[in-house]
């Protein structure tokens, strides 16, 4: 495979880049699923690159999309900012006890605990709007409770949100994974709102996409300074990403919210499937 | 993300419809000033790395180009502006990272400024100390990486 400066391999990146764009702004995750893979399975780079590159994509897949699901009144600001301050305290703490974390065993209980999630997502793939919610008191407080304009159904969709402090407490457990592993965990951001808070599917991956870009911009000055982002290998990644984002975002608002979820779901267990893997790798080696 | 008459804006509900429809025209605007930041930073940032990376290829086909020296990459502020002043290609593509990689900032703010136009003092409370969370791990992570 052909390494950084040849052009060849930016166009190889660019392309994949750019699907995993598409992909990651239609179910809230930040692209990092394919990107680190692809650059060190594919192409050999070294993982601490290949993590500084789906910094970026995370990143670019967040702003790329969101100004269209802001504009667009899908993304619930309230409900991102609000659980925003569990993922960005669970980040700075992950960042701190990076250094003690037994990594492996670290990538092999998240990996489990995705598999298992994907069960109740599974059951409820047919539910196109979740019925019978009733606001929290936490969500009253907050004035969490909203409505987005459904293209798919052709109506205005009004929701609740309930089991707040639940949606909270896993947000926290989002954001310190994302400390300590150094990946979005934007699936984890879905799975909070779509199962624990039932925010309609629409509503919780536009709301995670907003909220992976915040939470991956906490640690990214420290990747940053580091040096792992590399010019040559981030720049195909930004470009691409940008570019699928955007096709992305002006995709999903004609989707149903059970085509979104029959995407998400193999998507979950790809990424369990990828975190046991590289939970095994650190272990035996 | 239009809160109609729920019950946490008894405020909105004594004064009526049209106090309300002011507020709906506002928080519309606000999130329309957040759309256009957004897409603002994401166009400058693809623009600037795409001008790094033309010129990086540009130099790298012709005959020159052999001798750049692609190990060699800025990553500290200073030393992406000391690259920026030669014109250095992988200086101008790191300079767009940046500009990307503080987008999220921008939008953190920018909401702040949003909330408060909509006089939402809560969500200014809670979006500021979002940004301090933020602020607080770019001096920590400078500090210990």
């Amino acid at each position: 495979m052909p390494t950084a400066p040849h052009l060849l391999f930016f166009i190889l990146v660019f392309a994949a880049s750019l699907f995993a764009g598409l992909v990651g702004a239609l179910v809230g995750l930040g692209g990092g699923v394919f990107v680190v893979p692809l650059l060190t399975l594919a192409f050999g780079l070294p993982i601490h690159e290949a993590i500084g590159a789906s910094i970026v994509s995370v990143i670019a897949t967040s702003s790329g999309a969101a100004a269209a699901y802001v504009r667009d009144r899908l993304t619930n600001l309230r409900v991102g900012m609000f659980l925003e301050i569990a993922t960005t305290l669970g980040a700075l703490t992950g960042a701190f006890l990076a250094v003690i974390a037994p990594t492996g065993a670290l990538f092999l209980v998240f990996g489990a605990v995705l598999i298992i999630s994907a069960v109740p997502l599974a059951i409820r793939i047919g539910e196109e709007l979740p019925r019978g919610v009733k606001s929290d008191r936490l969500a009253r407080t907050l004035g969490l409770a909203g409505s987005y304009p459904d293209q798919h159904l052709g109506e205005e969709v009004a929701y609740e949100v309930t089991h707040v402090p639940a949606g909270f407490s896993m947000m926290y457990v989002a954001g310190l994974i994302s400390g300590l592993l150094g990946i979005g965990s934007g699936s984890f951001k879905v799975l909070a709102m779509d199962s624990a808070m039932r925010l309609p599917m629409k509503v919780s991956t536009t709301t995670s996409n907003f909220m992976i870009g915040v939470t991956a911009a906490a640690s990214a000055g420290i990747y940053f300074e580091r040096g792992d982002i590399n010019p040559l290998i981030a720049a195909p990644v930004a470009l691409g990403v940008l570019a699928g984002a955007t096709i992305g975002a002006r995709t999903l608002a004609r989707l149903s919210n059970t085509t979104i979820r029959k995407l998400f779901i193999p998507l979950l267990v790809l990424i369990a499937a990828e975190m046991l893997f590289r939970g095994g790798s650190v272990i035996f080696h | 993300m239009i809160p109609h008459t729920h019950d946490e804006q008894p405020i909105e509900k004594a004064q009526g419809g049209q106090p309300a429809r002011n507020r709906e025209a506002l928080i519309r605007q606000a999130e329309l000033v957040i759309s256009y930041v957004l897409r603002i930073g994401v166009l400058l940032s693809a623009l600037i790395i795409l001008v790094g990376v033309v010129s990086f290829y540009h130099s790298y086909f012709t005959a020159s180009g052999h001798a750049v020296n692609t190990a060699a990459f800025p990553h500290t502020l200073g030393g992406v502006g000391a690259g920026l002043a030669h014109g250095d290609s992988l200086a101008i593509i790191m300079f767009g990272l940046l500009v990307l990689l503080m987008t999220p900032v921008a939008r953190v703010v920018v909401s702040i400024v949003a909330f408060a136009l909509e006089r939402d003092w809560r969500y200014v409370v809670i979006t500021s100390i979002v940004l301090c969370i933020l602020i607080i791990s770019f001096v920590l992570g400078r500090g210990g990486a």
